[in-house]
């Protein structure tokens, strides 16, 4: 479909290589396909290495270290430039998560209308602060830059799903949603 | 899997707070075609509702100096904050016969504190942005274009997909679109992250698959972007302005901002905070912040109105009395601030400036992508000491060492706008609320006694 953006892989693909498997990593072999599908859409391969982390961290939560590697064959790029990429960006996650994670908005408009407040009720119900996950591996908690809800704040994501304004007493009904 | 209902109360939903009733053709450029179901305007709806005419009479009957010389003319300001004549960015844009043509980028990376604009156009009515990058990819030459989502917008992420797919086949987009010989396809980018990479440069590293830092200028995008090959880019609100242009002319834009502004146009214009209605309204560019506060009724009972940021986390804190300004880019920068994305974000008498000035620096503390000296190690120092003020702990000094920072951090002392943007309310609230921050800090026996 995107066939029209000039791409220098098609040509250059090594599309020999077998499922790659790096420190007991294997790259699932429709994720290696749909990440060299990726890498078409642009003038250069490197350019799909956001996109490729994605595509791991959807089937397997996170991205662990052979995925870095494995993208980095796949991509023709270095294994550091794909560290390097996965380690900027906050919604690439470098160690395991929950099965759900929990982005808390925590920018001004949100601040002003019960962040802390709801921030201090997801601790208390879920036993973790920011950036830790629940001992039974339910739930990540993690702050985000504003969500773009101000007008219904205070604002969260639970996995893609975006809800506000959430007050006290809706919380426990959201949480339950996500087993 | 999911047992929240897609219609339940406690989904977010973006709607404008104006019926269809004040929203005509000929004033409401940006949303009079929008349902009042909030739900997508689809491709049939939108060429009933005289879509993609201004795509049409551009890659009809005018050149692409021509559609430049239009919005020129038009005064489209950038409305991702910026402020700068989108017709001139475009006139900057390296042309010529043994130039590659380039990529046209659209910022769909909204993530500026208190600004919900942008997912409005991308998730109700993703056809007028695409009409506009048509419009935009036209004037530049560009062969491509790329939408920069944010990675949390799954929900306009869908719509701007099927969008796209409605475009290319009735053939607005791909070869010769709509029969003009002109080619331009347009791919869907999503992020995975990172305030910095709504900076034009950082956004260009992003796309190529990088670290979202800024790049040096020059060269400018617009001579060497993404892959080296002249680029432009446009915040989507800016992009959404091109088709009415187009449509019905220069002379017709500035008309409707007739009285208030230089500016042309129409601005999506929003509130959030604690007031009674908060939400988004396409006014004339120009309209007072009075006005625009009225619509959202006022503050909420028990809270009067202390201060308030005109469009985002990286503008200045205005006062009550500058609610009488018109809001346009040159009247607030005039004011010791800046418009910005034209969302007020209010703040109550009962608020602690300090406690909002520090969560502002947290923001921007944790977004510094940590290229330049001053904004990595500057913005977190800016943050403990405020902190230190929060607790009462403040020491002699510290005041003017924040002030200290507002000037090393301000224009022309790091690669990109971050930090002279962190600089920005952190300037104005000890300018306008020295009190509050006094207080913060511990007097010794000796400063009592002497």
């Amino acid at each position: 479909m995107m066939s029209q953006i000039p791409s220098s892989s098609a040509a250059d693909t090594v599309d020999t290589v077998d499922t790659i498997a790096t420190d007991g990593f294997q790259l699932h072999e429709e994720d290696r396909r749909a990440i060299l599908e990726e890498r078409g859409r642009y003038e250069q391969p490197r350019a799909a290495c956001i996109e490729a982390l994605k595509i791991v961290q959807r089937r397997h939560g996170w991205v662990p270290d052979g995925a870095i590697v494995a993208i980095a064959e796949t991509l023709g790029v270095g294994a550091g430039e794909v560290e390097g990429v996965a380690t900027f960006y906050s919604l690439i996650f470098r160690q395991p998560v929950g099965r759900h994670v929990i982005l808390v908005c925590d920018s001004s408009a949100c601040f002003l209308t019960g962040f802390e407040a709801l921030s201090a009720a997801l601790s208390r119900r879920l036993g973790i602060h920011f950036g830790q996950t629940t001992a039974d591996g339910r739930f990540t908690l993690l702050p985000v830059c504003c969500l773009g809800a101000c007008d219904r704040g205070p604002a969260m994501v639970i996995d893609e799903d975006t809800f506000g304004p959430i007050a006290a007493d809706v919380l426990e009904e959201l949480l339950e949603a996500y087993p | 899997m999911n047992a929240i209902p897609r219609d339940s109360r406690l989904r977010y939903r973006c709607q404008l707070r104006q019926g269809a009733e004040e929203r005509r053709a000929d004033t409401h450029p940006l949303t009079w075609r929008l349902r009042e179901d909030g739900a997508r305007v689809g491709f049939e709806e939108y060429r009933e509702k005289e879509g993609y005419r201004g795509a049409a009479y551009t890659l009809e009957r005018c050149t692409p100096d021509e559609v430049i010389d239009t919005m020129k003319r038009a005064n489209v300001r950038g409305r991702g904050g910026g402020g700068f004549s989108a017709g001139v960015k475009w006139s900057l844009t390296l042309v010529g016969d043994q130039l590659p043509r380039g990529y046209l980028l659209c910022n769909a990376d909204e993530m500026e504190p208190g600004t919900f604009k942008d997912r409005l156009l991308l998730e109700q009515q993703p056809h007028l942005l695409i009409e506009g990058m048509i419009i935009a990819g036209y004037a530049n030459r560009s062969r491509y274009g790329y939408i920069f989502l944010r990675g949390e917008y799954v929900e306009a992420a869908r719509s701007l997909a099927l969008a796209l797919e409605e475009a290319r086949e009735a053939g607005w987009l791909g070869e010769s679109v709509n029969g003009s010989g002109f080619d331009f396809d347009i791919a869907l980018h999503t992020g995975a992250g990172r305030y910095i990479c709504g900076e034009e440069t950082a956004l260009i590293n992003s796309l190529e698959g990088k670290r979202a830092n800024p790049r040096t200028k020059p060269p400018f995008p617009g001579q060497s972007g993404a892959w080296g090959k002249p680029t432009v880019v446009n915040n989507v609100e800016t992009l959404c302005n091109a088709p009415g242009v187009m449509q019905h002319g220069a002379e017709w834009y500035q008309g409707l901002s007739d009285g208030l502004s230089e500016d042309g146009g129409t601005k999506l214009y929003g509130v959030s905070g604690l007031v009674e209605r908060p939400g988004l309204w396409e006014l004339p560019i120009g309209t007072r912040g009075r006005e625009i506060l009225e619509r959202a009724g006022g503050m909420r009972e028990g809270h009067t109105l202390k201060t308030w940021l005109p469009g985002g986390g990286s503008t200045g804190f205005l006062l009550p009395e500058h609610l009488e300004l018109p809001l346009d880019f040159d009247t607030v920068g005039d004011h010791g601030s800046r418009l910005g994305t034209g969302l007020l974000t209010v703040v109550s008498e009962r608020q602690s400036i300090v406690a909002l000035l520090r969560n502002l620096e947290q923001f921007f503390a944790r977004e510094s992508c940590g290229w330049c000296t001053p904004c990595r190690d500057g913005l977190s120092w800016v943050v403990k000491l405020l902190q230190a003020l929060e607790r009462g702990e403040g020491e002699p000094g510290d005041i003017e060492l924040l002030e200290q920072h507002a000037t090393d951090l301000g224009p022309g002392q790091t690669f990109c706008a971050h930090a002279p943007g962190a600089a920005m309310p952190l300037e104005s609230a000890i300018r306008h609320f020295r009190a509050d921050f006094e207080a913060g800090i511990v007097h010794s026996v000796l400063e009592g006694g002497s």
